[in-house]
């Protein structure tokens, strides 16, 4: 039988971040639209707000880091992120 | 002629699509996405809608489909495919035209009637469009803001694949025409082969004249033409 756990995060688990940002040259309505809300709230430093993605995953128990990390590269050039208008940063812990 | 219409779960034209070519008195299916082939379609239209929830991007998912291997080997065979709005989406996520689609620039739906100037009168997407006529063609869409880099903008416009821009009534091609922010107010493109074409505006919603407008039929039309009369061979590069 399998246990399953409530609250805290398996040690053996290895889990991988994936942030996504939209590309310098892309058009971020989103990101500029954050910025005036909190320039108006007086946050007067801001000088530039980019809005993107944040991916959680969880690897299972005893998966091989460097071939994750292969992986992933692969799934979020492929799938998780889109080349043309996004960038993205992969951690794997 | 027979047009397959393809059906992901949360496409929400493509019984307008399937409706507009039945008017035009031609036969339209489904095809679902679990389907891994077209079956004998002349023509392929990918429908608008929110494809799985326009979930990570608007097209991303769909464009794993089992259905799409299929559609990829159409495309490459030289078959004639059409994507509207979500299936414009589409088909920029799964390489077969370039460029995507984002964020509309001021964040806003937008659901209205615009104006659309055909750059070009010699693909089997426009070749029923009588020159100096702009299409009245309504859009509905939050993320129809075309962005390519600068590169594949120039080698668009170089390749004359720029088949519909957003203009005003008289075709002009003004920034106020522009609905949402697109690059050179791109409404439309084909790839360089001139077999795959895609838009964010509907022909589908403006094929009879009780929608308040029939200027759409003529994409289609064009489409039909090209299959009846010419054969794919004449207008392809």
């Amino acid at each position: 039988m399998r246990w399953i756990r409530f609250g805290g995060q398996d040690p053996l688990c290895m889990k991988a971040k994936i942030i996504i940002t939209p590309k310098k040259a892309v058009l971020d309505p989103q990101g500029k639209t954050v910025q005036n809300a909190l320039i108006h709230m007086g946050y007067n430093d801001v000088t530039a707000v980019h809005v993107g993605k944040y991916i959680e995953i969880d690897l299972s128990p005893g998966t091989d880091k460097a071939a994750a990390e292969q992986a992933l590269n692969d799934a979020s050039r492929k799938f998780l992120s889109n080349p043309i208008i996004e960038d993205y940063r992969l951690e794997i812990e | 002629m027979r047009f397959a219409v393809l059906q992901f779960p949360a496409s929400n034209c493509d019984q307008d699509c399937v409706h507009a070519i039945r008017v035009l008195g031609h036969g339209a299916d489904f095809v679902w996405h679990k389907d891994t082939s077209l079956g004998k379609a002349d023509a392929v239209i990918i429908p608008g809608g929110f494809s799985y929830g326009d979930y990570l991007r608007c097209g991303a998912i769909a464009r794993f489909s089992p259905v799409m291997p299929a559609v990829k080997q159409f495309a490459d065979n030289g078959g004639f495919i059409l994507g509207v709005c979500n299936g414009f989406q589409i088909l920029c996520e799964a390489g077969l035209l370039p460029g995507a689609l984002i964020r509309n620039r001021d964040l806003q739906f937008h659901c209205e009637q615009v104006f659309l100037k055909t750059n070009r009168h010699d693909t089997p997407f426009s070749c029923a469009i009588p020159p100096g006529q702009p299409l009245k063609i309504p859009i509905a869409h939050g993320e129809g803001c075309y962005f390519a880099d600068e590169a594949t903008l120039a080698s668009l416009q170089t390749n004359n694949q720029i088949l519909w821009q957003y203009c005003d009534a008289d075709e002009n091609i003004t920034d106020a025409a522009n609905p949402n922010g697109s690059l050179l107010n791109i409404a439309g493109i084909c790839n360089g082969r001139r077999n795959v074409a895609g838009l964010m505006p509907h022909p589908d919603r403006a094929s009879e004249a009780i929608l308040g407008s029939a200027d759409g039929r003529l994409i289609f039309e064009s489409m039909i033409h090209t299959l009846q009369d010419q054969g794919t061979e004449k207008l392809l590069a």
